[in-house]
């Protein structure tokens, strides 16, 4: 009899094309990958020295998103030499290898981890990887994304396959009710502040429990985007129906009898009755409060009611060193409360919270008010398919009557690749995933938080309790 | 890709604990479409003032370490994005191994691709290792990756574990993609198979 598999087990089992060892490495299969224009040049000019085709275009879907500018008027040029020169070499490498792209004035163009589930391209059952730590993401619909590094992109182009170890499996169970006003980024931020930023390194984790089931799928995605911030190669979600509901109007989903026999299947994806983790984590979220960062680690982070915390009180050495460190870069003094830190930019974007439902957030708590006159306040939408939604659902006019700017998509200033750039000392609340020293600009102070809270951030000039403001349903 | 057998050089201490990827090499060196320029970019904002002179405080700027052949590493290191200039910036300033407790898994495989060869070992080891390396006259080190050790100036020898794969394809340098190529056949049936139970792929 085979013995209890964990959903991961089966996921790295069904894609297993041969063992290449006893200690855990195989051949494995990849079904889709998505690629962008800034970790991939390097992968197609080894291709094209060793005279290699692709394996299996279709397999590869291409979108342009971390170089271009997000101004409100959207134009194909880029404005620097080197976002150009990536851009045409993106198209130039998308056209002679027979990939589809998806390039900036494309309709469907946005950030890749947006764009592929919202095109249906990603699918429960899928082993997924691509040039993006982010690729985490594509757990919330049942399937197992991972990041790779640019040879790996190169491996996987040539073969469809990569050379890939096992991880230990961590199963997160997440209980309770989240109250209003707290959201699945806050769960997700607390899980790392709780494991910290290497405790999921070697593991996928399985996410679990009740506050899961109650989530969306696009909440679930920002959890499962963010596990990467704990270490996590993977993170997963069992699919459901509200997956299924998700994706059955997704462009690339299939349809008729061949979506009955999908979903079937996609039925049996979840672990086993008695299956054994090597890990287990809790979770209660019934007392949880909507959580910001404090430091330069996505793990320093507190309850916003909390206080900036003092390393004094750190027993261990280096995390103390850390957290000084942190301190010092951040401009913060240990015991100063929170919600007296004043903000210059407010930043709502990213693969990991500008989804529609993240816009609606931020809609019901900036309606009919205004972004505090010292705060320069941007949105910038995870695709321009969710910017031309947000603009029929008029959202977006709430957002310009507010004070914010409203803008193109892409990965924009979570990681300012673009021109969307923070000067040395702006201190930015920030809807996305990293808080690292210079992620935003050099010299810039980045404190994430939910879209919720980065909006309430934004109106009120200082990191606030999203919970103060009058919601509506 | 350049093999790894034994290699001796000097060993710079750098123990802060999540050094990620944007702090190895920020984005401003993230433009290019071949692996040129990124020795400039490594460490950049702790490496250079703003001035554009060498920082130096900074370890890889100190006479004992400025040729450094390997860094001695605090846990979690090259965490965050997947950025492999991280790694081609690493090799491009001389380091050919980074000795730390752990280390971030894109990061790690991104080593490994690359030739050069991180080694984990436990936190005592690591200590005892920063403990001699940090001393400008006892810095040197030899890294043995065929007996899996790491001998110290002070006498010291640090036995440690790697996977046997790993290990064969850094001492032959091997090109991964050709060794996967050698599959072809395997592939191309699993993959038939694979489709056809699920044809919505």
């Amino acid at each position: 009899m085979n013995s209890p598999r964990t959903l991961y087990q089966k996921h790295i089992d069904s894609h297993t094309v041969c063992p290449l060892d006893d200690q855990g490495h195989v051949l494995l299969y990849i079904d889709r990958q998505v690629a962008n224009e800034y970790t991939s040049p390097q992968a197609f000019s080894g291709m094209r020295e060793a005279g290699r085709k692709v394996w299996r275009p279709s397999a590869t879907l291409a979108v342009v998103d971390h170089v271009n500018p997000t101004a409100p008027i959207r134009i194909a040029t880029m404005p620097d030499a080197g976002g150009a020169q990536q851009v045409s070499y993106f198209e130039e490498n998308c056209r002679d290898f027979g990939i589809e792209l998806f390039d900036v004035l494309d309709k469907r163009q946005g950030i890749e981890h947006v764009v592929a589930p919202e095109q249906g391209f990603i699918m429960p059952g899928m082993v997924v990887a691509a040039g993006d730590s982010h690729t985490t993401t594509y757990g919330a619909l049942g399937a197992f994304g991972f990041g790779i590094g640019t040879s790996e992109i190169e491996h996987l182009l040539a073969s469809q396959t990569l050379v890939y170890k096992r991880l230990k499996t961590m199963r997160v169970t997440v209980n309770g009710t989240l109250g209003t006003g707290v959201t699945s980024k806050d769960i997700i931020m607390a899980l790392i502040e709780n494991i910290g930023a290497s405790g999921a390194t070697g593991y996928a984790i399985e996410f679990v429990g009740p506050a899961i089931n109650d989530l969306s799928v696009e909440a679930r995605m920002t959890i499962c985007n963010m596990a990467v911030e704990a270490g996590a190669r993977g993170a997963f979600m069992a699919p459901d129906d509200k997956v299924f509901a998700y994706l059955q109007l997704k462009p690339r989903a299939p349809q008729g009898e061949m979506w009955k026999q999908a979903v079937a299947k996609w039925r049996g994806l979840h672990s086993d009755e008695g299956a054994v983790f090597d890990r287990e984590v809790t979770l209660d979220v019934d007392a949880l409060e909507p959580m910001v960062t404090w430091g330069t680690s996505p793990d320093q982070a507190a309850p916003v009611g909390g206080y900036v915390p003092d390393p004094a009180t750190q027993p261990d050495f280096i995390l103390r060193q850390g957290m000084q460190r942190a301190l010092d870069y951040m401009g913060l003094a240990p015991g100063m409360p929170l919600s007296d830190v004043v903000i210059s930019h407010a930043f709502i974007g990213s693969c990991t919270n500008a989804r529609i439902e993240d816009l609606r957030d931020v809609a019901r708590v900036v309606r009919g008010k205004h972004v505090a006159t010292h705060v320069r306040a941007m949105i910038v939408p995870g695709s321009t398919l969710v910017r031309n939604q947000a603009e029929e659902e008029g959202l977006a006019q709430i957002f310009l009557d507010a004070g914010f700017e409203w803008r193109q998509s892409g990965c924009s200033m979570c990681l300012a690749m673009n021109d969307d750039v923070l000067a040395p000392g702006d201190r930015c609340a920030s809807s996305t995933n990293r808080n690292f020293e210079g992620r935003q600009g050099a010299g810039a102070r980045t404190h994430l938080m939910s879209p919720a809270m980065v909006a309430a951030a934004a109106i009120t000039g200082h990191l606030t309790d999203v919970r103060s403001f009058a919601l509506e349903a | 890709m350049q093999p790894f057998d034994t290699v001796s050089g000097s060993a710079a201490p750098f123990l802060a604990s999540n050094i990620d990827t944007d702090v190895i090499m920020p984005k401003q060196f993230l433009k290019g479409i071949d692996r040129k320029g990124l020795d400039r970019g490594l460490f950049f904002d702790l490496r250079f003032l703003e001035s554009g002179e060498p920082n130096p405080a900074f370890i890889l700027n100190q006479p004992a370490w400025s040729d450094a052949a390997f860094l001695v590493v605090g846990p979690n290191f090259g965490c965050g994005s997947s950025r492999e200039h991280a790694v081609w910036g690493l090799k491009q300033v001389g380091i050919r191994a980074l000795i730390g407790t752990s280390f971030a898994g894109i990061f790690y495989d991104n080593c490994q691709r690359n030739g050069v060869l991180a080694i984990q070992v436990s936190e005592a080891q690591l200590k005892q290792i920063a403990g001699v390396i940090s001393n400008a006259e006892t810095a040197k080190i030899r890294v043995n990756l065929p007996e899996q050790k790491i001998e110290l100036a002070d006498g010291a020898v640090i036995p440690f574990e790697i996977d046997q794969l790993r290990k064969q394809s850094l001492l032959l340098g091997l090109d991964a993609i050709g060794t996967t190529l050698q599959r072809a056949e395997q592939i191309r049936s699993f993959e038939a198979q694979h489709l056809s139970e699920n044809p919505w792929l």
